[in-house]
């Protein structure tokens, strides 16, 4: 049953086949026999999926169901659960139930789907390999001595290793697609303002964007059909009818046109990705695609402008966890200073203490307009780029990531060689757009992703041409062996 | 960009963090090459740039001022270490 998609587990569902009660009892026996060694669940919600899937077989049965009623599906534990702990991968939230729902959480809930728990990710969102997570890395279920990325580290390996057939991620610089490629899976950050940000904790507002990840490009776009729409709580959701993402997924690609960006294949590119990417990119023009070099001059400023931009929004952000109302508060404190200073540095690891020194930093007087302000400046001319690129081309191909996954600790020493894996999905994430990836092959026996990059609102187009993709080829299908 | 201790024991200040004494340099190391690597931007003239703080360049939505909430107090304040009487109770602040 864990080897099917969410498709096809659905249409069961509603042939029959199987219950939501035994389908979500099997997963939870896979979570069980599983967790321990990748580490991707924080909380297993067993007794809360019972129930969940009690109530969608009723529905199932008197047919009040749609097609994600009694799917299984993981909650990256940033989304705020209601009466379930909702760490953010911190120490600072180790207590934290939550006291509402996210309204990602509260869409798969009325869509009837089940929650089977809630999932490992780097800390408060901040890291591309999941080793800052209070709660231990996550494994890369292909080599347990590789990471899995990050920070949807937690969802990437349980999508990957089958013990969950999706999951919600959430993708600041990267955060899905990363992840998605180390772990050989399908993941998609939507256009900025999609999805509904209520209840999802905030790392970088402007940035920040949650989305699915799954095995398929069409699993993908039923979770995002669930995920997407206006909701008036967030006051940066976006006002405009949702597209139906399933409708255009086999439309034909004849004529689509693919802009490869040089600045994508320089140096640092792993020579084998490269080869690969090159490979997918000839199965589209088999498919009818026609493909041109494009450019995206300022792509080599996105990273020195998001690790100012991020880390600002992110001081201001996490300002809010100061022990007084929730989260962590150290042993008698002394005066209120020493409550917000000490609770604060027992609270939070060490990159998020970094990020959020450095965010005060530039932020603070005399610095604001040397950073900041700059920052925002290469933002416009990053999201510029895109724009004239786009006149050009439809979609945008290239590399998610310039190496496959890394060994734990091999980037720890230094912050900068971490953040420089982020160098080909950073910019997606500062001009707003909609991106995803897919898996294309293999390096060294682990996975490879291709990102593809689409003009505003481009979801369905996305979809449509990673799912043709997968409909002449069998990477999503491959599944790591020992699990 | 190379930060001294006194300006990393600042910055933390500001931030409300405690940084112990023993990890200051080494936090001071890790800033400073932040500050490097971001300091890449200052190459280019964006004197005729506009800043861009939303992706597409969003207005705040605004909406009309009334009582949309209800109250779940007690409910919210469930998750604080220390309330009483439905205040937050913190150390004393006025001497």
């Amino acid at each position: 049953m864990h080897n099917k998609t969410i498709a096809e587990l659905a249409q069961g569902l509603h042939q029959k086949q199987f219950s939501s009660l035994e389908l979500t009892t099997h997963f939870l026996q896979r979570i069980q026999g599983h967790n321990k060694r990748l580490n991707a669940f924080v909380t297993i919600t067993d007794e809360l999926a019972l129930a969940q899937a009690k109530e969608a077989d009723d529905r199932l049965s008197s047919g009040q169901s749609n097609t994600l009623t009694g799917i299984p599906i993981a909650q990256k534990d940033i989304f705020c659960t209601q009466g379930v702990r909702t760490s953010c991968g911190s120490k600072m939230l180790d207590n934290f139930i939550a006291p509402y729902n996210a309204t990602v959480v509260e869409r798969f809930n009325q869509a009837g789907a089940v929650m089977l728990g809630k999932l490992n990710m780097d800390e408060f969102a901040m890291g591309s390999s999941n080793e800052t997570s209070y709660y231990g890395p996550v494994k890369n279920p292909w080599d347990v001595g590789a990471v899995p990325g990050g920070s949807s580290g937690g969802s990437a390996a349980a999508v990957a290793s089958r013990i969950a057939p999706g999951a919600t991620g959430t993708d600041t610089g990267g955060s899905i697609r990363q992840p998605a490629a180390f772990c050989g899976i399908t993941g998609l950050k939507p256009t900025y303002g999609l999805v509904s940000r209520w209840g999802m904790i905030a790392f970088a507002s402007s940035l920040d964007q949650g989305g699915p990840m799954a095995r398929t490009a069409e699993d993908c776009a039923l979770m995002l059909q669930t995920m997407a729409g206006f909701d008036e709580k967030d006051s940066t959701s976006v006002n405009r009818p949702v597209a139906d993402f399933s409708a255009t997924l086999n439309d034909s690609l004849k004529g689509l046109r693919i802009g490869l960006p040089k600045e994508f294949f320089g140096e640092g590119l792993d020579p084998d990705i490269a080869k690969l990417i090159h490979e997918a990119v000839a199965e589209y023009e088999k498919l009818g695609a026609t493909v041109k070099e494009v450019s995206l001059p300022n792509m080599n400023l996105s990273g020195p402008a998001y690790y100012v931009v991020a880390p600002a929004e992110c001081s201001s952000n996490l300002a809010r966890f100061d022990g007084v109302r929730y989260g962590h508060r150290c042993e008698n404190p002394k005066d209120l200073a020493d409550l917000y200073t000490r609770s604060r540095g027992e609270g939070f690891g060490a990159e998020v203490k970094r990020r959020i020194l450095i965010g005060t930093y530039v932020l603070s007087a005399g610095y604001y307009d040397a950073y900041y302000l700059k920052a925002q400046k290469i933002r416009r001319l990053i999201s510029e780029d895109f724009k004239q690129a786009f006149q050009e081309v439809d979609v945008i191909m290239g590399p998610t990531s310039p190496s496959v996954a890394f060994r734990f600790g091999e980037k720890s020493a230094d912050p900068i060689s971490m953040y420089l894996s982020d160098i080909y999905t950073i910019a997606v994430n500062l001009a707003g757009l909609p991106g995803m990836s897919l898996p294309v092959g293999f390096s060294k026996n682990l996975p490879v992703g291709m990102q593809i990059i689409g003009d505003y609102f481009s979801e369905s187009r996305l979809l449509n041409v990673a799912h043709e993709y997968q409909q002449v080829t069998g990477w999503h299908d491959k599944a790591p062996a020992e699990f | 960009m190379s930060l001294s201790t006194a300006e990393v024991n600042k910055i933390a200040w500001l931030g409300r963090i405690a940084i112990d004494a023993d990890k200051i340099e080494a936090y001071a190391r890790d800033l400073s090459g932040i500050l490097d690597f971001v300091e890449q931007m200052s190459v280019l003239d964006t004197r005729t740039v506009a800043p861009m703080a939303h992706p597409m360049d969003q207005a705040q939505r605004l909406r009309l001022d009334l009582v949309t909430e209800a109250d779940q107090r007690e409910l919210f304040q469930a998750n604080s270490p220390s309330v009483e009487a439905g205040l937050f109770l913190v150390p004393k602040v006025i001497e």
